[in-house]
This record gives C-alpha cells, sequence and structure tokens, in this order.
C-alpha cells in the first residue's frame, strides 16, 4: 500500500476521516460487563447490579487508589519502563503520612512531640516520600542504565520494609479529623479524578508529554533529536512516586490508619488498568482516558464478581484471564492496524 | 538465523564425496527472482549459478542486492517472483531450517553466537548430541568439535566460552558451524570483514579444501585482492540487478570496478553554481579510540562535502562524533573560528546541527508517532508557551508549510507515521532538522531504502539548500550520489582518511581505490 501512497499526486488532500479512538472499543467493553453483570444481576439476586448508586460509589471509591496509581504507571510503561514499587511506596507513604497526621489524645503516638500538626505537613511528608522514592528509581534507571523492572523491584521489596520496620509492623492510628477528610465521601474520586484530567492534557499538550511519547517511541531518535532522555526518564518516575505518595495520603486518610500492609500488590492491578486501557509494554501507546477505564473495568469486575456471589479465588482467576485476553486482543489489532 | 536451525539428525562431520550427475553442471540455480519490499525493488529479475568445486565471488556496492539474495537462497526472505533450483530441481526455501535441510549453509555478515555458551554449544546448537537418556552428551559434542576443528586447523578450545574469544576466533567459529552442517553450497556473507590476515589465509585454505570435495561456495566480499584471490568467477550485481558473470582470471580490478559502477550519471543530480561562501566549520584530528582518527577538514557554507568509505569505514562514527552522539575522543571543531566541545546532541542542535542519521527506523522514526509530532519533535522547545502549553497552532501551521515545501505525502499531518513510504519518512525528518534552521546539515545516508523517485526529490532539495547557504555534509554509500552531490568528496578507509577529492578528480574509480585502501592519497 506504500507504493500507492507514493503513486498519488502531491494534491492529496489534507484532512481525513478520523479513526474511532482506542478509547471508545474499550469503553464499550465497560459497558458490555456492566450489562453482563445486570443480566446475571437480576437471574441470581432480583435485582439491579448498575441502579444502585450505593454500590456504583463504593465502586469508584475502590477504583481510586489504583487509579491514581495507574496514572504514573501509564506514563512509566509509554517510556518503555515498569514501575513495580508504586503498591509499597503507597504503604510507605501511608505510613510516615499518618505517623505525622496523629492527634495528641492518643497516648502511644509515633511521635508523641509531633500531634497535632497542621494537616498540610502529613500530606507534603507524604506526597515528598513518594517522589523520593521515584526519583531514586528514575536516577537509578537514567544513570546505571539496569532494567527498570529490577531497579523498581528492588524499591518494591525495600520500600515495603522500610514501612514496617518505620513502626516495626504496628499500625498507625487515630488520626487528625482534618486528615481523614481527605479520604472522606467522594473526595478519593475528586482527586483521582483531577489528577487524571491534570495528566491527560500533561501528556496530550505539553512539552513533557510529547517527549514522553517521543522516549518510548524511539529512544535513539529521541536523543539525537535533542530530547535529554536520561533527565526525562527521573521526571516521568519521579512523577510515577509522587502519585504513589499521593495515594497513600488518600488511602490512610480513607481507612484512618497507616497500615504496612497497604497497598498489597496493588501495582500490578495498575499495571493490568493501564494494559486493559491500551498501553502498550512496548512503549510509545498509552492514554490516561484508557487507563481510568480499564481501572474501571477492574472496579466493575471486583464488584460485579462480588454481588452475583462468585467465590473470590475464581473472581482472580477470571480477572488473569482477562488481563491475558485484553492484551492478546491488542496486540492483534495493532498488527491488523499495520497491515491495513 | 543458525542459532534456531536444526539440522540432519546426523551429526557427524564426514566428508562425502559429491554426487553430481555429469549432465547438470550447476548445484545452484536462481532463474529471474525478484524482491520488492514497501517502496523499494531490491532485486530486479537477477540470474545467478553456482558450479560445484568453485568459487563465485559476487560484488557490487552496498544496497546492489546481494544480501537480499542471499537471504532468500538461505529462506530468509522469500522472492516475489522466480525461481530457486537445486540440481535442477525447483526448490521453494519457506524458512532458513528448510534451506539448511536442503544443504546450504550461510555464514552471516553479522555475528550470530551466543557469547555465554561454549564454542561446541554454540556450533551444535539444535541438534546436540544425545546420549541414551536424551540428555545433552557433552563429551561426545566436544569430540565433534575437536575432530571438527582439527580438520579446519583451527586451534580453539571447544569448551571455551565464546565471549572470552576475540572478534576474529568468534569468526571462525562462524566458519567451522557453517562448515559442521557438510553443506554442498555455502555462502559467506564478508566474512573476511573483522579478521586478520593471517585468518584470511587461513579461511582461504579452508575453501580451497571444500572446493576439493565439490562444494559450491559464493563468496560476498568488497575486497578486490580477495577476488583474485580465490574466486573462479565473479558476478557482479548493481541496484538490484545482474550486471553479468565472468571468469576471474579474465579480469582486472579496473574492469572489475567499472562493471560495478559503470552506470551513467543521469539527469538525477541537478546543476548547481557553486557560490561558496564562508569558513563555517572546520575540524582537525578529530579521534574517537579505535573507530577513527586523524579527521580533519574544511566546510564552508553553501558547500556539500561528501564522504564517501565502504561501510564500518568510519563514515557514520565522524558525523555522530560531529553531533555529540558519540562525542570524540580528541582533535579540534572549530565553528565560526571559536573552538566548540559537544557533549550532546540538544547542544549540537542549539549551534546549528542537524544530522538526518543513517538508520531511519533506528534512529529516526518514533514509529507509533504521527507524522506532525515526527516533524516537531526537534523544535519543541522553541514552541512552549508561558503557561507551559505547546504552540499547536504554529506548529501545525510550520509543520504544514514544510509538508508543502518538501512534498510529503501523507493524508494528514495526523497520520501515523509508519503507514508512509520510505521516501516520505525521509522527506518527513528531513523536515524535522529544517524547521531548526541549521547551518551544517549533516546527512548519513540520505537516499537509503528509497525509490528513485524520491530520490531525485531529495537531491534537488539538498542542492537548494546549499544553494541557500546552507553547508551540507554528504555521507553516502552510493558512489554516483556522493560524485553527483559534493563539492568536494573525503574518503574514508578503515577509520582512517585516504584523502579528499575535489569535484574534477574525483571519479568513481579513484574513489573506489581510496575506498578499498588500495593508496591513498594525502
Amino acid at each position: 500500500m506504500n507504493v500507492i501512497l507514493e503513486n498519488k499526486p502531491a494534491t492529496v488532500p489534507v484532512k481525513s476521516r478520523r479513526r474511532l479512538p482506542t478509547e471508545l472499543s474499550i469503553f464499550l467493553v465497560l459497558i458490555g460487563i456492566g450489562l453482563v453483570f445486570e443480566l446475571f444481576g437480576w437471574i441470581v439476586r432480583d435485582q439491579s447490579f448498575l441502579m444502585n448508586s450505593q454500590r456504583l460509589v463504593l465502586m469508584i471509591l475502590q477504583v481510586s487508589i489504583i487509579g491514581l496509581l495507574a496514572i504514573g504507571v501509564t506514563q512509566v510503561i509509554i517510556t518503555t519502563g515498569i514501575d513495580l514499587s508504586s503498591g509499597s511506596v503507597l504503604a510507605l507513604s501511608a505510613m510516615i503520612a499518618a505517623s505525622l497526621a496523629q492527634t495528641s489524645d492518643f497516648a502511644r503516638a509515633v511521635f508523641p512531640s509531633l500531634t497535632d500538626l497542621p494537616v498540610w505537613i502529613p500530606v507534603i511528608v507524604g506526597l515528598g516520600v513518594g517522589l523520593l522514592a521515584g526519583a531514586i528509581n528514575g536516577s537509578i534507571i537514567a544513570l546505571t542504565g539496569i532494567p527498570p523492572f529490577i531497579a523498581t523491584l528492588g524499591m518494591m521489596v525495600s520500600a515495603r520494609g522500610l514501612a514496617r520496620y518505620y513502626t516495626e509492623g504496628q499500625p498507625v492510628s487515630m488520626l487528625s479529623d482534618s486528615y481523614t477528610a481527605i479520604g472522606h465521601g467522594a473526595m478519593p474520586v475528586i482527586i483521582f479524578l483531577v489528577v487524571a484530567l491534570i495528566f491527560h492534557i500533561a501528556l496530550r499538550y505539553t512539552k513533557y508529554g510529547k517527549y514522553t511519547y517521543a522516549i518510548g517511541g524511539n529512544m535513539q531518535a529521541a536523543r539525537t533529536s535533542g530530547i535529554n532522555v536520561k533527565r526525562h526518564l527521573v521526571i516521568v518516575y519521579s512523577i510515577a512516586g509522587l502519585l504513589s505518595g499521593l495515594a497513600g495520603v488518600v488511602a490512610s486518610a480513607r481507612a484512618a490508619t497507616g497500615q504496612a500492609g497497604m497497598g498489597m500488590s496493588y501495582e500490578l492491578d495498575a499495571i493490568a488498568a493501564a494494559v486493559i486501557g491500551g498501553t502498550s509494554l512496548a512503549g510509545g501507546v498509552g492514554r490516561i482516558t484508557g487507563t481510568v477505564i480499564g481501572a474501571l473495568i477492574l472496579g466493575v469486575m471486583a464488584s460485579g464478581f462480588t454481588f452475583v456471589g462468585v467465590d473470590a479465588y475464581i473472581q482472580d482467576i477470571i480477572k488473569g484471564l482477562i488481563i491475558v485476553v485484553a492484551v492478546v486482543i491488542d496486540q492483534y489489532r495493532n498488527k491488523r492496524k499495520l497491515k491495513r | 538465523m543458525f542459532a534456531s536451525a536444526t539440522a540432519s539428525s546426523n551429526p557427524l562431520v564426514g566428508i562425502q564425496p559429491a554426487a553430481i550427475p555429469v549432465d547438470e553442471p550447476y548445484l545452484l540455480e536462481i532463474v529471474n527472482v525478484s524482491k520488492g519490499f514497501p517502496g523499494v525493488v531490491a532485486l530486479s529479475n537477477v540470474q545467478l549459478r553456482v558450479r560445484p568445486g568453485s568459487v563465485l565471488a559476487l560484488m557490487g556496492e552496498n544496497g546492489a542486492g546481494k544480501s537480499t539474495l542471499m537471504k532468500i537462497i538461505a529462506g530468509i526472505y522469500q522472492p516475489d517472483a522466480g525461481e530457486l533450483r537445486l540440481r535442477g530441481k525447483p526448490v521453494v526455501f519457506d524458512t532458513p531450517l528448510a534451506a539448511l535441510q536442503s544443504g546450504i549453509a550461510m555464514i552471516h555478515q553479522e555475528l550470530n553466537l551466543m557469547p555465554h555458551m561454549s564454542v561446541a554449544e554454540n556450533i551444535w546448537i539444535g541438534r546436540e548430541q544425545l546420549n541414551g537418556f536424551h540428555m545433552i552428551d557433552h563429551r561426545e559434542m566436544h569430540r565433534c568439535t575437536a575432530k571438527l576443528l582439527e580438520r579446519l586447523r583451527i586451534d580453539l578450545d571447544p569448551e571455551e566460552h565464546v565471549g572470552n574469544l576475540s572478534i576474529a576466533e568468534r569468526q571462525m567459529v562462524e566458519i567451522a558451524k557453517a562448515v559442521s552442517y557438510d553443506s554442498d553450497i555455502l555462502i559467506m556473507d564478508e566474512p573476511t570483514s573483522a579478521i586478520t590476515d593471517k585468518e584470511v589465509a587461513h579461511l582461504f585454505s579452508i575453501i580451497a579444501d571444500l572446493k576439493s570435495q565439490g562444494k559450491g561456495i559464493i563468496y560476498i566480499t568488497h575486497k578486490m585482492n580477495e577476488v583474485f584471490a580465490i574466486a573462479d568467477e565473479v558476478a557482479v550485481f548493481r541496484d538490484g540487478a545482474y550486471i553479468g558473470l565472468q571468469r576471474a582470471d579474465s579480469m582486472d580490478g579496473d574492469s572489475l570496478i567499472s562493471m560495478m559502477v559503470g552506470r551513467e550519471l543521469s539527469q538525477l543530480f541537478p546543476v548547481r553554481e557553486k557560490p561558496i561562501g564562508d569558513l563555517l566549520l572546520s575540524v582537525r584530528d578529530l579521534r574517537l579510540n579505535g573507530i577513527f582518527k586523524g579527521v580533519s577538514f574544511d566546510l564552508h557554507a553553501g558547500e556539500i562535502l561528501g564522504i564517501a568509505g565502504l561501510m564500518g569505514s568510519g563514515r557514520t562514527n565522524v558525523a555522530e562524533a560531529l553531533f555529540g552522539i558519540t562525542p570524540s575522543d580528541g582533535g579540534e571543531i572549530r565553528l565560526d573560528g571559536q573552538p566548540v566541545r559537544i557533549s550532546d546532541p540538544h547542544l549540537a542542535i542549539e549551534k546549528g546541527f542537524a544530522l538526518l542519521t543513517e538508520d531511519r527506523k533506528l534512529s529516526g522514526l518514533f514509529p507509533c508517532l504521527s507524522v506532525m509530532e515526527n516533524m516537531e519533535m526537534a523544535v519543541l522547545p522553541h514552541y512552549v508557551s508561558g503557561n507551559g502549553f505547546i504552540q499547536q497552532k504554529a506548529l501545525r501551521a510550520l509543520c504544514e508549510d514544510m509538508c508543502k515545501k518538501l512534498r510529503v505525502k501523507t493524508p494528514s499531518l495526523e497520520q501515523c507515521i509508519d503507514t508512509l513510504s520510505g521516501g516520505n519518512q525521509q522527506k518527513a525528518l528531513l523536515a524535522r532538522w529544517l524547521m531548526t534552521n541549521p547551518r551544517i546539515l549533516i546527512l548519513d545516508e540520505p537516499t537509503r531504502g528509497i525509490d528513485v523517485g524520491a530520490k531525485a526529490e531529495i537531491y534537488r532539495l539538498i542542492a537548494y539548500l546549499a544553494s541557500e547557504g546552507m553547508a551540507v555534509i554528504m555521507i553516502s554509500s552510493e558512489l554516483p550520489e556522493v560524485l553527483g552531490m559534493s563539492d568536494r568528496v573525503m574518503v574514508m578507509h578503515e577509520g582512517d582518511l585516504m584523502g579528499t577529492l575535489d569535484r574534477g578528480e574525483a571519479t568513481q574509480e579513484r574513489v573506489m581505490q581510496l575506498a578499498s585502501g588500495m593508496t591513498a592519497v594525502h
């Protein structure tokens, strides 16, 4: 077909039919899954799955935390990287932020002299912990050239260890009301959607976004085009870390406690959300809108299976299958697109 | 390719008499084979015949189609048209394995060995000697390897890890591996490009042995003297077409060169007046340790300086050193008389350099991004407004303008660049660099893999840019292109600058002589 293009006259019309965005097909899958559960709901439980605002709110709340991680890991995956540390970094920043948000009513506070602090201190520190962890990930990857898988695997293990060591495994509770307000009601959802919007815009309309796609598309060409690839990678991993930190703050505020076991294996759910949403592990491809829908699909499935009464173990089996099938379909679609 | 291939179950290396019927003089015949890739015709209607017990040398410039043809013979590519005949019978090789099982083995230009495995494991990979329990019989494997190496007089330990061997020794392992298949036809694609004279002599003695066993050998090389040393016949390719075949003893270097390059300089190259301007760039004794040394030249505004040389001569490395991709280890670069130190491409871009890289896929294209995103990448920092957003409108206008000027044929700027033809991709990448308003434009193989029509357009553009005062460095393997476009031609051979020829004295023969290291002028 290339040859045909070549033979066309130079006056090819500039405007062309725009392809349906890939997000639309994922969105249709989301709707489809919802409708399947709706159907099963009427058959098995004799009630509606979708027409239950309480369940939907709960579902989106659960999605928010994973979603925050997924927004970060999407950007990392676009650069052909991976971030395995997001769940552990979430736990670490949750612990540290919570320890600075305790009230003086509590006799066994982690830092008895640092209670009743203004709410911005634990928030900033929590974000800072995440940012630092991400910056370390990015610096190690950019400076030593070791695979992101290994660098972030190390961070995943160490951050979890540090989160446990911090209070010798004790949970941090009795958090101030102003802190727990961050996780109250729809706040996590609002934070999630605002962050998604920010990075959707950043990826599409800023130099940061263009460079991220360029590095993922062809790292060598990116360097030749004058992009400081190493610095940019540090920035991308730092942002992923920052979002893990934010997720840690939101999660601890919502649970009103910081626990070292928080966010266990969330990194895999986040990666799954990104991949289901159309982000390519080969790099250069991926969008925040897709990732948000991917996270919603995971949420709808978890909520729907519970609603229909599917055993939790079987839920995992099916979830695994769906992740693999989603990627297989995606690859098939890409191949067909190239052949066209 | 061999790595994944499995040969017949019999791993023993034996010398089998070549049973060739008297009425069938050819081992392998290639009849009217054509092969195209998107946007280019790599081979058109070529033929080739290999006799048993003889060495057929295959010559031609880079891009003449030799390697493509060999890959078709070895089953790596499928021909679009034409036929392969093995001992008179038509054959089709769907996979490299099928070719191997039919008795065709190939020593590749690139080394295909696994560094963490031993010499023996590398040679027998995929057809390991097994014991009664179906486990690998290492002792037998080492015995076979020792026997093979002894027969070939290669002095290597079968248990040595390939990673510990020198490049030349690895090449000898490759050769041993190819011989171990006991094939009737052995293809050697530039086997001497990485080895020293001593090993070359050794290789030639192995080739003589194989010849006496009745094997047919196809030997691809750029080196004139090798052809006359071992070849019985020489086949010449040019631009994907078969030019002719002659007995090696009926030719000399000059007649061979004119056969290889002997095409007319057609109207492809625009005539340029020569308003050469001020001295812009002055390079003295530039070197990159182990890669090239002693590279000195001056470049004026409005001048086109060609760099000729074979692959691996260091041409591309000079360009990458100038552009800061691999900063030089020594020497001086002066821009407008001021010494400059360029350690990274973004510094080079700031100073007015632009580099269209040699390998479009490897280091040029962003394959999954749109035409516009591919074009805008190098100028992006200049199109960021105060609030951090990209000035989409201004960029789009610039890209549209560039598309018009360069006649990039694309349905829209949003089109994924993968779907464009090679020529249009190349023009879009050229646009990327022209948008930076460079003063020095370095073009590395600007017309590789694109068709003649697009080539002519790119030549026209280069000539236009030079007439506008841009200084151009053009690296190319295609001699007519370098000669047709350049005001001066710098010729490199194995990392050394062999000489710089003015337009008047630069003939194809002269450049070829310098590029193949036969003589040097200083």
